[in-house]
């Protein structure tokens, strides 16, 4: 049996159904751990990461450090910010150079869709993607799914309604490929600026969130990111709220038992209410901490044998 | 990409019956040196070991009146040769829902081998507490130690050559209980014979 038959993870696009349930099954038997009076197991000691952030970050990076620090690998986290990259290094220069210390992992975010791939062409590494531009947030779809599985006991036939930001969000993109590929229905709701253009042939696109969350078992809830509101693609977050944000009336219209869903960091009273963020619906911060546990897995399955460390 | 190796069945080493008496013969033998239950616990190494210690604090309860504890370890994230093995197991978690602080934690496996599963449950036990006593329970000692470990119960030790598999089977997890003793056909022999057959197939040309 190879559980996980692969060398990286870089999107959840190309993973098989059966390579998703290894990893929720895995984070389910890691996420113990974290429970337990002394939170470090020895399993991945003597192996190396290399945490490599392009673009800003608190959630993922310090889940992948705390997840790193249980299995007791040693990492190294790299903010380009006090980098080499501020003196004009490339991409690839960065890699190979990180690449002559013979780290086993590296798990990057980069603003450009397509950054992970391209290391893990030219580095032996394995290599994890943490968020590419607006293409990729694999282990955000996974502990979002981990989180669904738990509260639900399963993935398939339920209807999820993903709203805000489709057009700049990677976890829009990786969580429509994990839930269609799981059985689950998804429908899509943004205003038609924050639409991108073709995802209508993934899933059904509504401009109303009435429709949208309509007997909805699960609403995630995506970012507006309030830079980008200055750009055109909307009116001011006030109307944005009005509109598209979600109310309490709202989450009335989704099954009595729907899962408020939000990958963070939140902008209260624009894509979601205070009330409901902080509601009894709200399963924001069981992500948080399946987060530890789904990178815990990306890290086991990818540097503990099988067909990453084999190759 | 090649599978697990095929293996045949040699013999029969319990049926269903000796297990359960081997089974009542160790609770018996725990109850001889632990009579006084309460500060004893019993710990499962998964798979097989869960049931085993489940049973056997079933077991305990009817023979003393104080049914132990009972908890889980997976040791997969402990094992030592976790890198060289070619494929991850999944975990499952381990649960032990109790403080094993001061109490005589009894570790329960289906079979004792090289002694390295045992090492694992160990190390993980100490992250978890620290015992006054940690004692071994297996129903099956097959020998072949590579760690200076020994059981302080055995159901029963048998004395097997190396590549032969000593299989439980436990109605829990198989539907029947037994222990049969499989041997491993050599994969390597039958690659090795292919390799012969093209090397003389090139000799030949």
């Amino acid at each position: 049996m190879s559980a996980f038959p692969h060398r990286h993870l870089l999107g959840i696009e190309p993973l098989e159904p059966a390579d998703i349930q290894v990893v929720l099954d895995t984070a389910d038997g890691l996420k113990e751990v974290l429970d337990r009076p002394i939170k470090k197991v020895p399993v991945l000691r003597g192996k190396t990461v290399v945490n490599l952030f392009y673009e800003a970050s608190t959630r993922t990076r310090s889940s992948f450090e705390i997840a790193e620090k249980v299995l007791s690998a040693d990492s190294l986290s790299i903010s380009t910010a006090t980098s080499s990259v501020q003196k004009g290094e490339t991409l690839l220069d960065t890699a190979k150079n990180l690449e002559a210390m013979n780290p086993d992992m590296i798990v990057i975010r980069h603003a450009s869709s397509g950054a992970p791939h391209f290391l893990a062409r030219h580095c032996r590494s394995a290599i994890v993607n943490a968020g590419d531009g607006a293409h990729e947030h694999p282990t955000q779809a996974l502990l979002d799914a981990l989180t669904l599985r738990q509260r639900k006991g399963r993935l398939k036939g339920l209807r999820v309604a993903i709203v805000g930001d489709l057009l700049h969000s990677r976890v829009a993109r990786s969580n429509l490929w994990l839930l269609s590929k799981m059985g689950a229905s998804v429908v899509l709701c943004a205003p038609p600026t924050l639409v991108p253009p073709g995802i209508e042939r993934l899933a059904p696109v509504t401009w109303r969130i009435e429709e949208a969350v309509e007997g909805a078992d699960a609403i995630m809830v995506l970012r507006i990111q309030r830079e980008r509101m200055t750009g055109g693609y909307l009116p001011s977050p006030r109307e944005f709220f009005n509109r598209f944000g979600l109310t309490e009336e709202r989450v009335r219209r989704a099954k009595k038992d729907v899962l408020i869903l939000h990958p963070g960091p939140m902008n209260r009273g624009v894509e979601i209410a205070s009330e409901v963020a902080d509601g009894p619906y709200s399963v924001i911060l069981d992500q948080v901490t399946n987060g530890v546990a789904v990178r815990m897995a990306v890290l086991y399955l990818l540097l503990g044998g099988g067909a990453g460390a084999a190759s | 990409m090649a599978g697990p190796s095929p293996q045949i069945e040699k013999a029969v080493l319990m049926d269903a019956g000796r297990v359960a008496r081997t089974l009542a013969r160790m609770a018996h033998e725990i109850l001889e040196r632990h009579p006084d239950m309460r500060g004893v616990v019993l710990v499962g190494v998964r798979s097989r070991g869960v049931p085993l210690a489940r049973r056997l604090a079933g077991l305990l309860r009817e023979a003393s009146g104080v049914e132990p504890a009972v908890g889980a370890l997976d040791i997969s994230l402990y094992r030592d040769d976790f890198t060289m093995i070619a494929s991850q197991p999944i975990t499952k978690g381990t649960e032990i829902p109790f403080s094993i602080d001061g109490r005589t934690v009894i570790v329960v496996d289906d079979v004792l081998f090289t002694g390295r599963t045992v090492r694992a449950a160990l190390d993980q036990l100490i992250d978890f507490g620290r015992p006054d006593r940690i004692e071994l329970a297996v129903l099956v000692d097959r020998g072949h130690r590579e760690l200076p470990i020994r059981a302080d119960y055995a159901g029963r030790s048998l004395a097997t050559a190396r590549q032969e598999i000593v299989q439980v089977l436990l109605r829990e997890e198989d539907g029947r209980d037994g222990v049969l003793l499989l041997e491993r056909r050599a994969r390597r022999a039958q690659r090795g014979g292919a390799r012969r057959g093209r090397a003389r197939g090139r000799r030949g040309k």
